[in-house]
């Protein structure tokens, strides 16, 4: 419905690439439109907008706490260091931080299909994508990027790694790609909710509960956990498999060195996959006429 | 007393129609119970005896902490959203004209709601983190019942703090910092990230004696028969001592709004 078909019709190819290309950075205007639109309502309330993402930087905080606490009685866990976990943790938390902050919204669209909501999203001429992951932007989530950062700061002060060129490349581009890969992960658990309305807390087992599984080393978790994160849903792409190369330790699964440089080209995929998997639940959305 | 029945009766319906809901919550405690109970084992693998539980005995605290997260409402998630939203938009106005107690009429819902979530989302991931892990269940069947009373006493010690903190809007408005500054100690301090026996020195002293503990690690320990004999009623005489405390002041903070602040009107 919303989605104006300007290209759809056009018979020359070129022009369909143009009218691609153009919704794209219409989506891309959109959404920082909406954005700035939340940042001002945000800014509405300074006191809480100060308190929430002192508590988004805290809450995010406890995470790391925890495993300090765990490392005040082991020295290894899972054969790891508490600097080399640090290093997990830190790229991990940073790249889904990054995502979060993005498109954390995206799992409230349930409660739009729930109540109705969402037709008022499709029948203005913006992509609706743009509009969901908008969608009450929450400038609070720096909070648990400035979090992730920080303990990165202190992995890569305490480890001693033996750099080269390849390995200072892999390290912002390992936080950008795990970002980019976590947030298809949220399109398309946004996109499964078209169906299932509200069961968002599915969403939240792989954003949340990924995130947390690589914030501990691969040989912690049984083989076939391993595997899921691998092969399935590919989030081992996000920390493990570059921060492994980094450090120079042994991948799990025997797998072949070379995987390490992977991630831009598994998250490129996983965001065809995600746009294909959020067009089909669009395109099934029935209004529920409320 | 019967109209609160009702109330709580209609807390536990109200939660018990999210059915899609439920069994995507079964899904993510069951997820988050295999990715914590991983990193016990690695854990308890380098130091057996930590904390002074064993392996099994980790494995079933992770589990519990799964069962009773919504239960106790850890992580927030019962009424104190809505109050406070009726408190931000004076909505809250009509429930004090009810010929009905306010407190009390928030509790009824919220024991009715902490049932369906032992329920709905207790059973389902403990008996699924019992078939994958060896837990160490109680035999006896007055250990589960000892346990059972446990949970209800956690249950309205954490409704004590979570009405404080809705109580907290009439001052505040908005109440989102103050929901988050409460479910973050909630998560912390009741044990549900680490076992607070684990919390080194005064770190776990304080932990032991805020109220938060009596949300997980309290029926945690009921549960894994830390408690010899009549020792349970000294874990009871804990709880019981923070849920009157809470309620109380919980009970001056409501006389204290309705007479001093005004209203919002709409």
């Amino acid at each position: 419905m919303a989605e104006v078909q300007v290209g759809r019709v056009a018979p020359v190819e070129s022009d369909t690439a143009f009218a691609e290309r153009s919704r794209l950075v219409e989506g891309v205007r959109a959404y920082g439109l909406i954005v700035t639109m939340w940042l001002r309502s945000t800014m509405a309330y300074r006191a809480s907008f100060v308190m929430t993402t002192v508590g988004n930087f805290v809450s995010t905080a406890f995470d790391f706490i925890t495993i300090m606490l765990m490392f005040a009685h082991v020295d290894m866990l899972g054969g790891f260091t508490l600097p080399e976990v640090a290093l997990l943790y830190g790229t991990s938390a940073t790249a889904f931080g990054l995502a979060d902050l993005v498109l954390g919204s995206m799992d409230r669209l349930g409660r739009r299909v729930r109540d109705g909501t969402l037709d008022t999203l499709l029948v203005r001429p913006v992509p609706v994508l743009a509009q969901v992951a908008a969608d009450r932007f929450a400038l609070r989530r720096l909070g648990r990027i400035t979090q992730g950062l920080l303990v990165l700061g202190y992995a890569l002060l305490t480890l001693d790694i033996d750099w080269s060129p390849l390995k200072v490349v892999m390290l912002p581009l390992m936080v950008l790609s795990g970002a980019a890969i976590f947030g298809a992960v949220f399109v398309a658990g946004a996109a499964f909710q078209f169906y299932a309305q509200d069961a968002s807390e599915v969403q939240s087992a792989f954003t949340y509960g990924g995130t947390t599984m690589l914030q501990y080393p691969p040989t912690v978790f049984a083989k076939d956990l391993v595997r899921g994160v691998t092969f399935v849903v590919p989030l081992a792409f996000v920390s493990w498999l570059p921060a492994l190369y980094v450090l120079g330790r042994d991948y799990p699964l025997d797998l072949p060195q070379w995987v390490a440089f992977l991630p831009p080209v598994v998250a490129a995929g996983c965001w065809v996959l995600a746009g294909l998997v959020w067009r089909v639940g669009l395109r099934s959305y029935r209004s529920t006429g409320s | 007393m019967r109209l609160y029945a009702v109330v709580a009766a209609g807390g536990f319906r109200r939660y018990a129609t999210y059915r899609v809901a439920t069994l995507a919550g079964v899904f993510t405690n069951t997820v988050f119970g295999f990715i914590m109970a991983y990193t016990y084992i690695a854990l308890w693998d380098e130091r057996p005896q930590l904390g002074g539980y064993d392996m099994s005995q980790a494995l079933t605290y992770v589990w519990l902490g799964q069962a009773l997260l919504m239960t106790c409402a850890m992580m927030g998630g019962g009424f104190e959203d809505e109050l406070m939203e009726r408190i931000r938009t004076g909505d809250v106005a009509v429930d004090l004209y009810r010929p009905a107690d306010l407190q009390l009429w928030w509790l009824a819902g919220d024991l009715g709601r902490a049932a369906f979530h032992l329920l709905g989302r207790g059973i389902v991931p403990m008996v699924l983190g019992a078939l994958a892990f060896d837990l160490a269940m109680p035999r006896s069947p007055w250990t589960w019942l000892a346990f059972l009373v446990s949970v209800g006493l956690g249950v309205v010690v954490s409704f004590g703090v979570r009405f404080l903190v809705a109580l907290s809007a009439f001052w505040l408005m908005d109440g989102a910092g103050a929901m988050q500054i409460a479910w973050l100690a909630g998560l912390f301090f009741s044990g549900m990230m680490l076992p607070l026996t684990l919390f080194p020195g005064w770190l776990g002293d304080v932990a032991r004696v805020l109220p938060w503990s009596s949300l997980l690690q309290v029926p945690a320990d009921v549960f894994l028969g830390t408690y010899a004999g009549w020792d349970v009623l000294r874990a009871y005489a804990f709880q019981a001592g923070w849920a009157v405390v809470l309620l109380l002041v919980g009970r001056l903070l409501q006389s204290v709004a309705t007479r001093r602040v005004v209203v919002q009107g709409g």
